[in-house]
């Protein structure tokens, strides 16, 4: 069996919520698994959302700092995986969502923070108020002998990567050994998840192409509000729950309906703890501290 | 009113019919007004084996026109007019919806084919 199938779902004591053991590197030798670590993952705050599916929604995200910021192992870095902000036509509101989102996030503890753009805070104006406040929207960094790609697919309202970003990213691969350990971060899928609800990224199916000779790559992306988890060949997407609202299982209905009533006893909003060691082991959180 | 006419060169088999490109197959015409956030009508309906033809306009900004199980899809933009043919080959509803992000209200805008045996 492989090892990504293996999917072992167990409840944790005290703070951690699931576990899902993703076990992604399996091509991995063992000598080169030093320098293990964690990073959280949290994605779709939505800041400056208001409505029912979510009444708690001006204090869901500082509540999910707080439950972070308690974890008994500090992450080595933080990740938000898009749509920080909710979108808006007024480019002054939309600036001063940003602004307030920042000083919101400026409260965890851990100094690594990175940011990458979903479609609501970068669509309408091509990424330009994102970069004020946060810089490049596709980026690369590396830690502890990992290669994280960040990939941005929304500020083409078309939900493009494009030709020029697909040849960057040829061009960083070129540059990884096959066995490489290789993390991808991305807002939509990149694979056809649900075609007709608009779940998936226009040239996606070429990126995948160009991740696919790589033996130890996994996707972690946002924007369909739950946790997912799929296969591309050898390559797995896990998508995150959000931390406004959570929306409909995927392809439950022909067009894709609006949120579900907000269910606090059903746990739709949290965040994420990934492991890297010989497999990744992703541990979705509460919101807050049981 | 400046209008451009853009006829889609597309031909193909797709899951849920061909799209076509010959002016003597286009049948019957159904103009879809594309306005945040909806499409009017957003129900619109055809024969199988009949050719359908969607004439497309924007009413304020650049949407998008696509329907994965025909395999079309196509940008809407405005003082321009889109024409897509199909022809349906089963019957059925299918999605159709706008593909590029317009706004708070774009993930609603959307509408049916409902295509009669």
């Amino acid at each position: 069996m492989h090892h990504s199938e293996r999917r072992q779902f167990l409840k944790l004591a005290g703070l951690a919520g699931v576990t899902f053991t993703a076990g992604l590197f399996p091509e991995r030798r063992a000598e080169a698994q030093a320098g293990d670590f964690h990073f959280v993952q949290m994605s779709d705050t939505h800041w400056g959302f208001k409505g029912p599916p979510n009444p708690d929604a001006e204090h869901t995200l500082e509540k999910a700092i707080v439950t972070v910021n308690g974890l008994a192992n500090k992450p080595d870095f933080i990740i938000f995986t898009g749509d920080l902000t909710h979108t808006t036509e007024d480019a002054k509101i939309r600036r001063e969502r940003m602004k307030r989102f920042k000083e919101i996030v400026s409260g965890l503890n851990v100094k690594d923070v990175r940011f990458i753009p979903g479609e609501h805070d970068a669509s309408l104006d091509k990424g330009e108020a994102f970069k004020e406040f946060f810089g490049a929207t596709h980026y690369t960094f590396d830690h502890k002998g990992v290669h994280f790609i960040t990939l941005d697919n929304v500020s083409d309202p078309g939900a493009k990567l494009g030709d020029e970003q697909l040849a960057w990213l040829a061009a960083d691969l070129k540059q990884r050994k096959p066995d490489d350990r290789i993390v991808v971060f991305t807002h939509r899928p990149l694979f056809d998840l649900v075609p007709n609800w608009d779940w998936a990224t226009a040239d996606g199916a070429k990126a995948i192409d160009l991740l696919m000779p790589y033996q130890n790559i996994v996707v972690f992306y946002g924007h369909i509000h739950q946790e997912h988890h799929h296969m591309t060949g050898h390559i797995a997407h896990h998508a995150a729950k959000s931390l406004i609202f959570p929306q409909a299982t995927p392809g439950d209905a022909p067009k894709r309906p609006p949120p579900p009533p907000f269910d606090a006893s059903l746990k739709p909003l949290g965040t994420r703890d990934v492991a890297m060691g010989k497999a990744v082991t992703i541990t979705e959180l509460p919101v807050t501290k049981a | 009113m400046k209008r451009r006419v853009f006829i889609a060169l597309l031909v193909g088999s797709v899951a849920g019919g061909t799209v076509r490109l010959l002016a003597a197959e286009t049948g019957r015409e159904v103009s879809v007004a594309a306005s945040k956030f909806e499409f009017t009508p957003d129900t619109v309906k055809a024969k199988v084996g009949a050719p359908l033809t969607f004439v497309l306009t924007s009413l304020d900004r650049i949407h998008g026109f696509k329907m994965p199980e025909f395999g079309l899809r196509t940008d809407i933009i405005p003082d321009k007019e889109t024409r897509l043919t199909i022809t349906p080959t089963k019957p059925g509803s299918f999605a159709f919806f706008c593909d590029v992000f317009c706004g708070d209200g774009h993930e609603e805008m959307a509408g049916t084919l409902v295509v009669e045996a």
